[in-house]
């Protein structure tokens, strides 16, 4: 794990070690929780995770004192203590992506200004400690071994990806700070949960309680609305509806499948947009852009069709039953035996 | 095949496991992989697991395949049907093949040839009347050469730019083409997916126009010829003189750009390696093992160190050359192991065996009983 410094640690405070950084600044976990000089710490902790399922703004940490940045860390670890608290899975996601967010912007733009040695070690680093990627800086630019990047690309749609559409050298993919970023915002989400996931179950702290309370209720709301999809569904897109409807996070890939299926099965995009209520990141009027222009009343009026059964397979989202023989596209579950 | 035919095939595939079984290249990792062959006449064998070079020798003078094959991929259990094998890895491998390049040169060796009485023929057989005759193609050094070309190019972009340099053979397939076989490990942990863009970047396949700087508004600023990658082999290949850059250059802004989007499709022949991208995507398949005799033409698929230099029609001759006799219907002459045989029109001859093979596996010859 890469040492870090206060302003990293206040940028990227999902890369502390919680326990190690609260013993190292004299405190405990009981007099964030009472003291009332803390009082900015607890309100930091529970606006960070209310920001998460509130109106989709991506919480920014402010770093540019050196005073607040003891505050951005104390108010992640504690919110993380408060989401364990709630119990709250679907917050947890929800808190993790919004906090992703966040981090991608502060490492996108540390990648851009890295100009010294130390600088671009650490900026490249952190990268790795995140995805298990080594990028190494080459001129303006990142460089990210072929096999590297395919593992990544190969789950975006957008032809830019394809490694025909990159600059490819002696085997490495040459991208920019934005792009390297993008490439391993999935890894970065992931990163988080499980650092939300493995910490340890705090001890009740009277101080909390309320506040966990009252992200208990939150979680309450979060839960799924929508009701699992009828036998009728072909297994892959029973598995991509049931992700969403646990409030986990679907790949892009996994929403692509699910929604081209749903509109070649007759559904409207209002309907469609009801299984997408329950993913971490959902945005009502993204959601609808996203189906429309999949349905080809946006954008250059392409009718994006369900993809067949090998290239889900390649992609990792065929959950292949018995009934599945025979056919080769989604669409033809039930239809053909 | 008629009896007497597979009879003949049998013999030669036993005499060749048997006494040149040394030619047989066993895979890295062998008790990990799938093998399969088909014998002469019968249908496919698949989903075995093959524990040493001895067992596949047994296996091999006891079945006599006219085919063998062994999986690119290294299997937790080889021997399980498909959903059961449970893959770890799979080399990278890229097929050439000369009779997928359309060259003008096709027609003067490819030869019609009826399945039911074995006449050469075009359309209805001439003889017994039968609709399906077969197209087969003879040898020709003119597309072994554009394949080799092929192979030259494939081998440098995967140097180049993907940074492959160690652990790529290239092998004669035993008919019309190379297969390029990539051992390396980082790319053999790659799925499907990852492959298939592997394949469209060496083919040049799906490129956009803006990678190669040109874009809908504007002037383009297009690739120099000292730059790495595709944007250099474009500068190189299409816009080489000044003139043709200037004149690519003035053309895109005054409505060229929809024109300069179409052609680049067309550049993939000129640019690409032609390969076969279902074969390097397809991480399940089995392949002609190295070695081995193609039931196509009775040639052995073997390496080509220096491509260059490489002559399939001596290097990959292996059978031996007692004489056979066969009844032949070869309208199209070809040399093999510099001996000139045909044209011959339903005849009998007496020809060295492995000419005898060429011609019944090809379905224009038949062993006399």
């Amino acid at each position: 794990m890469t040492v870090l410094g206060h302003a990293e640690l206040a940028k990227y405070p999902f890369l502390a070690d919680a326990g190690e950084y609260l013993r190292e600044c004299g405190f405990t976990l009981g007099q964030l929780a009472d003291d009332p000089d803390m009082a900015p710490v607890r309100d930091r902790a529970f606006a960070r995770v209310n920001a998460a399922v509130g109106d989709g703004r991506v919480y920014r940490p402010s770093i540019k004192s050196g005073a607040q940045l003891p505050l951005e860390v104390f108010s992640f670890l504690l919110a993380v203590v408060l989401l364990k608290m709630s119990g709250g899975r679907n917050l947890s996601k929800k808190f993790a992506m919004q906090e992703a967010r966040g981090a991608e912007t502060l490492l996108e733009r540390d990648l851009g200004q890295a100009h010294t040695d130390s600088q671009v070690l650490l900026a490249t680093e952190i990268i790795r400690d995140l995805s298990g990627v080594a990028i190494e800086k080459h001129g303006e630019d990142f460089v990210v071994p072929v096999t590297e990047y395919l593992r990544r690309a190969v789950t975006f749609h957008a032809r830019e990806w394809e490694l025909i559409n990159r600059r490819v050298e002696a085997g490495m993919v040459y991208l920019t700070p934005h792009e390297t970023v993008r490439l391993i915002r999935q890894e970065l989400v992931n990163y988080i949960v499980s650092r939300i996931e493995k910490a340890a179950a705090p001890p009740s702290v009277p101080g909390l309680r309320e506040f966990a309370e009252r992200l208990s209720a939150m979680e309450a709301r979060l839960r799924p609305k929508t009701a699992a999809p009828t036998g009728e569904f072909a297994p892959c897109v029973k598995h991509a509806a049931r992700t969403l409807a646990g409030g986990d996070n679907l790949s892009h890939a996994g929403r692509f499948l699910l929604a081209t299926y749903l509109l070649a099965r007759g559904r409207t995009v209002s309907e469609i947009a009801q299984y997408f209520e329950n993913a971490p990141d959902y945005k009502e009027s993204v959601t609808l852009y996203q189906i429309k222009h999949l349905s080809g009343r946006h954008g250059k009026g392409t009718a994006y069709r369900c993809q067949s059964c090998d290239k889900l397979k390649s992609l990792g989202l065929c959950h292949e039953i018995p009934q599945c023989a025979g056919i080769t596209n989604p669409l033809q579950f039930g239809a053909r035996r | 095949m008629r009896p007497p035919d597979v009879s003949f095939m049998r013999k030669c595939m036993k005499w060749y496991y048997f006494e040149r079984f040394e030619m047989l290249e066993m895979p890295a990792d062998m008790q990990k992989r799938e093998f399969g062959y088909r014998r002469a006449g019968a249908g496919m064998v698949r989903h075995l697991q093959v524990r040493s070079a001895a067992d596949l020798r047994v296996l091999l003078l006891q079945a006599a395949p006219l085919e063998v094959y062994v999986s690119n991929a290294r299997y937790l259990f080889p021997a399980m049907p498909m959903s059961e094998k449970i893959m770890e890895n799979a080399d990278l491998i890229f097929d050439i093949d000369s009779k997928d390049m359309n060259l003008e040169c096709r027609p003067s060796h490819t030869v019609s040839s009826c399945p039911k009485c074995g006449h050469a023929t075009a359309g209805s057989c001439g003889v017994c009347g039968h609709r399906g005759a077969r197209s087969v193609s003879l040898a020709c050094t003119a597309c072994i050469s554009a394949a080799k070309d092929q192979a030259e190019r494939l081998r440098e972009i995967l140097a180049d730019d993907l940074g492959i340099r160690e652990g790529v053979r290239v092998y004669f397939s035993g008919n019309e083409g190379f297969h390029v076989h990539v051992r390396d490990e980082g790319m053999a942990g790659l799925g499907s997916a990852e492959r298939a863009y592997i394949a469209n970047y060496v083919a040049f396949r799906g490129i956009l126009p803006k990678t190669l700087g040109v874009y809908p508004d504007g002037a383009p600023s297009l690739p120099g010829p000292d730059e790495a990658g595709w944007r250099g082999r474009f500068a190189r290949e299409i816009i080489p003189t000044k003139a043709a850059r200037t004149r690519m250059a003035k053309s895109i802004p005054a409505g060229g750009y929809a024109a300069f989007e179409r052609g680049l499709p067309g550049m993939q022949e000129r640019l690409g390696a032609r390969i076969d991208a279902g074969v390097t995507m397809d991480v399940h398949r089995i392949f002609r093992m190295p070695g081995t005799i193609n039931g196509k033409s009775g040639m052995a698929k073997v390496p080509c160190d220096d491509l260059k230099s490489f002559d399939p029609y001596t290097s990959a001759v292996v059978i031996h050359d007692k004489p056979a006799l066969v009844r032949a219907s070869c309208p199209v002459p070809f040399t093999l192991m510099g001996r000139r045989f045909g044209p011959y029109t339903n005849e009998y001859v007496e020809v060295p065996s492995y000419a005898a093979a060429y011609m019944i596996c090809k379905g224009l010859a038949h062993a006399m009983e």
